[in-house]
């Protein structure tokens, strides 16, 4: 066999031949080069496009970042300093940075108290939005509105330990009459809450000076600050109503679908600086003439009520994304609404609601900014205000509205990240 | 579900008790502040200075009222507004007092059922515009670029004053001076309209203020004053009588320096004797104390001394009295007879 | 069950009030007459609270100021109004002009979005990466914030009008217009006006038909294609859309452009078409604002579509250009355009917040200027809102009908 071979084989090579680095042009940084940017023509004019694009971007933005003045006291001292060069002024921050976070009426020697409650806001949220630390932590989480309130806002102790009291009153009440209907033991629970919160409210309005801190206006409340207690407040306080509206939406009750399909379907038509007008200059004449909210719980009002529809319209994704067996299995298991909506189909459908919630706050948040246009100083409002009107910075506006630009960028951001996460995370449960 | 109702509680208990109808005076001080409207910002006016504490021209009306009625110039709860919101905040009892460049006009007067306590500074819409345009009256501005903010009266001056003299323009409508003066920098507009007084205050707060120059022609009546709801009569004399003391104090030489010396005993001229209430029960009339006037004038000054220090020659604005000086001088500001 | 209720125990036993709670049968009903009365209570309290304040106030609720003169003016109208038409108009100008820019906004948000949105899945390592930061920059910024920092990118970039002018030929102008008719400046764009003389209903008709004959030979090259199998070319379409308006147009020269004059006047431009800054801002900011969101709907729907999909029809024989319009496309189309309606919707609604720029849309007419100028706060809220809802309803009901449309096809 091998001879044959032999014969008619001119030539066989027995060992191989050594590797052979690859030519230059298909190798390391050419080669990644030719393939990810010079593939073709076009592709190649596309690459050439956004390199000068980055060129052009990075040769305004770096001599104005790198030759930035931090230290000046108004907008002609920076010029003096720079000269003629590119750099941006970025004293307005230093100088106004208080003002720019806090707003320019809420107390100095306070600051710390809106910050500890920024803090605090991290190890509330902690249990709630990360699925690994233990449950018995979101007792923080429940705590947490209450101490936020009383750093905020201030006052005797009493007003928030009585409200949390309250609400530990109406959940044991709850608890005690769990085997009542839903909609009894709900009432009982209200009864009970409503009468401690009375008892409390009185209690609190005799003891003004009991623990108290210095009470605060909503109306001091200004700067980033107050968009962040805004998309807290709002996005929280829309959550519970956004699933009643889609539980409602999903009725078999006609009046109340329609009930909550009219407010959904009127909240999503209109623009929130509607919304906006309507808490600044119409909701009064709706109240009765002896009451008086502030500006800012009107505004909280009126962004809540823009946030649950849209919440609600997220879960009502989710609700029909829920195969119809689940329904029927609870049917089957004899459980009445109220304990098949808690026990099976809300837990399943919120989960899947997640990222669409996520973009519902995230796009809340943003449009706190609007409060600015009803005369509301916040981040936004302070620099159209305050900061651009005075002598001193009238004229510095890349630096202010970059700042903005970027507090935003981070929040948000830093948000959808994690909302990704939290998805890749829930995936691979299920798997 | 549990934020919810403890935002609940927390609402209630921030519901501030109540204004409207006729006890606006008797609520401030129950209250112990005195809710005040002014603009968001305007040099000289009322504009937050660095440190968060309201001042300006305006201001001190609220301080005084405060000063006069709870007897602390520093009571005062100032709340931001703009062209669009002052109203509405003013006709729902969110403040008791406006005092904020807002024109006497028989509509707000009587449609939007107002009552304006007087007038604190008689002004009059003009425009501003960079020298280099060599334009010397407001007749010669056809086709030229207006920037003005909206919501206000100045708005509808312009309007009537172009279709008047039958020349054209083209109007920006700016939200917030801070905007209408970058617009104005960076040239697109020609001109700024407002207030002649408002002019004064952006121009100074101008890099060159120099290049700039305010046209002769004044082409309104501007009566900016501070107002009250309708149908309580009662706060509007208070306030009312609290500008005329300041006014009269002026006239009659009483200034912060000299109140409390006058005060402390009845002098020659009884006029001032009434006005500072050595004599005469007038503080009991309007429901006060009988020496309201005396802390009104302690909280700052006197008109004119009020007028020196916000937007006098002296200070950046710079405005002169012109229509604002006493009548004595040849201006317009009368107050009544304290009698 | 029911059934078993009906004929079972209830009739037997009567009514009794306890069945309102524990009978399913009335349950529903019970609740809804509960919700019933909670909704009238709170209507008519706020009915009452309304009446009170009203009354208290002196004021009342009346339409009757639209028919008010407005006395102000508008700076950009594209019907006829001056400071003397009522509130009514001005308000309709307000609508127009709140039109004119969602409609334009959207036609360059789905340009901006789509390509971007293409690119990002590009193979060029620089270009997708400079779209991810485009979409992520404005997406996680406020739109408000935008719409101020595009508002002085324009008013500080272009140059004053006064630098074009000559003042009545006396002044040699800083800089000439561009090819002699345009001139980007910080009040905007000035471009020739269009004018049409005697015989423009021939020229419009030739459009016209150049349309109708476009469409006519499109759907004759498909029914061809799918009778005979015989491709006939498709250029020809473009021939018959031109042509006849050309033609007319050169015949009958009815159409004339007016360039924009230097000399008239001594603070603007004059003649001509100014497109205002304000738009330009205000149509650039939402337009690059909205793209950034459309740019992820269609990275999405280009994902949807499995690879699979575009194998099996390379493996029919269909070239690459064919796959994307005939497998790819119709099939990303479906996950696109719902997300891209709701984005119109939401670029419709962020246009309210002209009055950032100083563009007098409908907020800032009706919602603005009216509103101060009348004190009718409740009269204009609601007309806004009304507005607003108007159009929603509008776009959803578009949305649901293509919905329904492609939902046919599934099986």
């Amino acid at each position: 066999m091998s001879d044959t071979h032999a014969q008619s084989v001119a030539f066989v090579r027995e060992s191989f031949i050594p590797e052979q680095a690859p030519p230059a042009r298909e190798t390391g940084a050419i080669r990644w080069v030719r393939h990810n940017l010079f593939p073709t023509i076009p592709n190649a004019i596309l690459t050439l496009l956004a390199l000068y694009v980055i060129y052009v971007l990075l040769s305004g933005l770096l001599p104005w970042l790198l030759g930035g003045v931090w230290n000046a006291g108004s907008l002609s001292e920076c010029r003096e300093i720079t000269g003629a060069g590119a750099g941006g002024c970025f004293a307005v921050l230093t100088e106004r940075w208080n003002q720019l976070i806090f707003g320019f009426a809420f107390p100095q020697t306070e600051y710390w108290r809106p910050l500890l409650a920024f803090v605090l806001l991290f190890v509330a949220g902690a249990p709630a939005l990360l699925p690994d630390l233990p449950r018995r932590l979101l007792i923080l989480t429940a705590l947490y509105p209450f101490v936020a309130y009383w750093l905020l806002w201030g006052g005797t102790i009493l007003t928030p330990v009585s409200a949390f009291l309250g609400v530990l009153a109406g959940y044991f009440a709850f608890k005690a009459t769990d085997r009542w209907s839903f909609a009894l033991s709900l009432g009982a629970a209200v009864v009970a809450a409503v009468a401690v919160w009375w008892v409390g409210g009185w209690v609190a309005s005799q003891e003004r000076d009991f623990l108290a801190i210095q009470r605060i206006q909503s109306r001091d409340m200004g700067g980033y600050m107050l968009n962040m207690i805004l998309g807290t407040v709002c996005i929280s306080l829309s959550l519970p109503f956004g699933i009643l509206l889609a539980l409602g939406r999903q009725s078999r009750l006609p009046l109340i679908k329609y009930v909550c399909v009219a407010f959904i379907e009127f909240v999503r038509g209109v623009p929130l600086i509607t919304l906006l007008f309507v808490a600044n200059v119409v909701l009064a004449y709706f109240l009765p003439p002896d009451t008086n909210f502030d500006l800012i719980l009107r505004v909280i009002i009126m962004i809540t009520m823009f946030a649950s529809a849209y919440i609600a319209e997220v879960i009502r994704g989710g609700l029909a994304a829920l195969p119809r067996g689940q329904y029927e299995a609870a049917d089957s298991l004899g459980l009445d609404y109220a304990q098949a909506m808690r026990l099976i189909i809300l837990p399943q459908a919120l989960k899947i609601s997640i990222p669409g919630i996520v973009n519902v706050a995230v796009g809340l948040f943003k449009d706190t900014t609007l409060v600015s246009i009803i005369s509301m100083f916040d981040v936004v409002g302070m620099i159209r205000g305050p900061i651009l009107a005075s002598t001193d910075w009238n004229g510095v506006y890349w630096e202010l509205y970059g700042f903005a630009a970027l507090l935003f960028f981070v929040t948000c951001y830093g948000i959808s990240q994690y909302s990704q996460w939290l998805e890749r995370k829930l995936a691979t449960e299920h798997r | 579900m549990k934020t919810t109702v403890f935002l609940g509680t927390a609402s209630a208990a921030m519901l501030v008790a109540g204004l409207a109808g006729a006890q606006t005076l008797s609520d401030v001080q129950e209250r112990g502040t005195l809710n005040c409207g002014v603009s968001t910002g305007l040099t000289g006016f009322s504009a937050p200075n660095a440190s968060g504490e309201w001042e300006g021209f305006d201001v001190a009306v609220c301080r005084a009222v405060a000063a006069a009625v709870l007897d602390d110039p520093s009571a005062v709860e100032f709340v931001p507004t703009t062209g669009k919101t002052r109203f509405t905040s003013l006709a729902s009892g969110e403040i008791d007092l406006l005092s904020r460049n807002t024109t006497w006009t028989f509509s707000r007067d009587n449609d939007l059922k107002f009552e304006f306590a007087g007038v604190n500074y008689y002004d009059g819409q003009g425009f501003l515009i960079p020298k280099e345009l060599g334009v010397t009256s407001a007749k010669d501005l056809d086709g030229a670029t207006v920037c003005v903010q909206t919501g206000t009266t100045t708005e509808l001056n312009l309007a009537d004053f172009f279709r008047k003299n039958n020349i054209s323009y083209e109007p920006v409508p700016i939200e917030t001076n801070g905007e209408a003066q970058q617009q104005y920098i960076a040239g697109a507009c020609d001109a700024y309209t407002t207030d002649a007084s408002g002019l004064a205050a952006t121009r100074a707060s101008f890099e060159n203020p120099s290049e700039h120059v305010i046209l002769p022609e004044i082409i309104s009546k501007e009566p900016l004053g501070p107002l009250v709801r309708h149908g309580d009569s009662e706060w509007g004399d208070v306030v009312r009588w609290t500008l005329n003391a300041l006014v009269a104090a002026e006239e009659y030489g009483v200034t912060s320096a000299n109140v409390q010396d006058m005060a402390s005993a009845p002098g020659d001229n009884p006029e001032v004797n009434r006005l500072l209430g050595t004599e005469g029960e007038l503080g009991a009339m309007i429901g006060l104390d009988n020496d309201w006037a005396v802390k009104a004038i302690s909280a700052g000054g006197n008109y004119g001394e009020l007028f020196a220090r916000h937007i006098g020659e002296d200070t950046p604005v710079g405005l002169a009295r012109g229509l604002n000086a006493q009548w004595t001088n040849g201006g317009l500001l009368y107050a009544p007879p304290f009698r | 069950m029911a059934s078993i209720s009906d004929h079972d125990t209830p009739k037997r036993r009567g009514f009794h009030p306890g069945m309102l709670l524990s009978d399913t049968r009335y349950r529903g009903l019970t609740f809804q007459f509960i919700a019933l009365i909670a909704i009238i209570c709170i209507a008519s309290w706020l009915g009452w609270n309304l009446m009170r304040n009203f009354a208290a106030a002196g004021l009342n609720f009346s339409y009757g100021f639209l028919d008010n003169p407005a006395n102000y003016d508008i700076n950009q109208t594209l019907i006829d109004y001056t400071s003397r038409s009522s509130h009514l108009r001005a308000a309709i100008v307000g609508v127009i002009n709140t039109l004119l820019v969602a409609i334009a906004g959207c036609i360059l948000a789905t340009l901006i979005g789509v390509s971007a949105g293409v690119m990002r899945l590009s193979k060029n390592w620089i270009v997708a990466r400079l779209m991810s930061v485009y979409v992520e920059a404005f997406r996680n910024v406020p739109v408000l914030i935008w719409i101020l920092i595009i508002g002085t990118v324009v008013t500080l970039s272009g140059g004053a009008p006064r630098d074009f002018l000559t003042r009545g030929g006396s002044v040699e102008p800083d800089r000439g217009l561009f090819l002699g008719s345009f001139a980007f400046t910080n009040r905007g764009l000035y471009a020739p006006a269009v004018e049409v003389g005697p015989g423009w209903p021939i020229v419009l008709g030739a459009l016209v038909a150049g349309i109708v004959g476009f469409f006519l030979w499109r759907s004759h090259v498909k029914r061809t294609l799918f009778n005979s199998g015989k491709l006939l070319p498709v250029w020809p379409s473009w021939v018959i859309l031109i042509a006849p308006v050309v033609i007319a147009e050169l015949a009958l020269g009815s159409i004339s452009f007016i360039r924009p004059d230097v000399a008239a006047n001594n603070f603007n431009i004059q003649g001509g078409t100014l497109i205002g800054k304000p738009f330009i801002a205000l149509w650039l900011a939402l337009s690059v604002y909205t793209g950034a969101f459309i740019a992820e709907n269609v990275r999405a729907g280009i994902l949807s579509v499995s690879t699979g999909q575009t194998e099996a029809a390379a493996a029919l024989g269909l070239r690459p250009r064919r796959i994307m319009n005939l497998v790819v496309l119709p099939q990303a189309l479906r996950v696109i355009v719902p997300p891209l309606i709701s984005q119109y919707l939401n670029l419709t609604k962020n246009s309210s917040l002209a009055i950032a720029v100083g563009y007098a849309d409908i907020t800032a007419t009706l919602g603005g200027i009216t509103l101060n100028q009348t004190g009718r706060a409740i009269e204009c809220v609601l007309l806004l809102m009304l507005f607003y809802l108007v159009i929603s309803l509008t776009i959803s009901g578009v949305m649901n009908i293509y919905n329904a449309s492609v939902a046919l096809k599934e099986r």
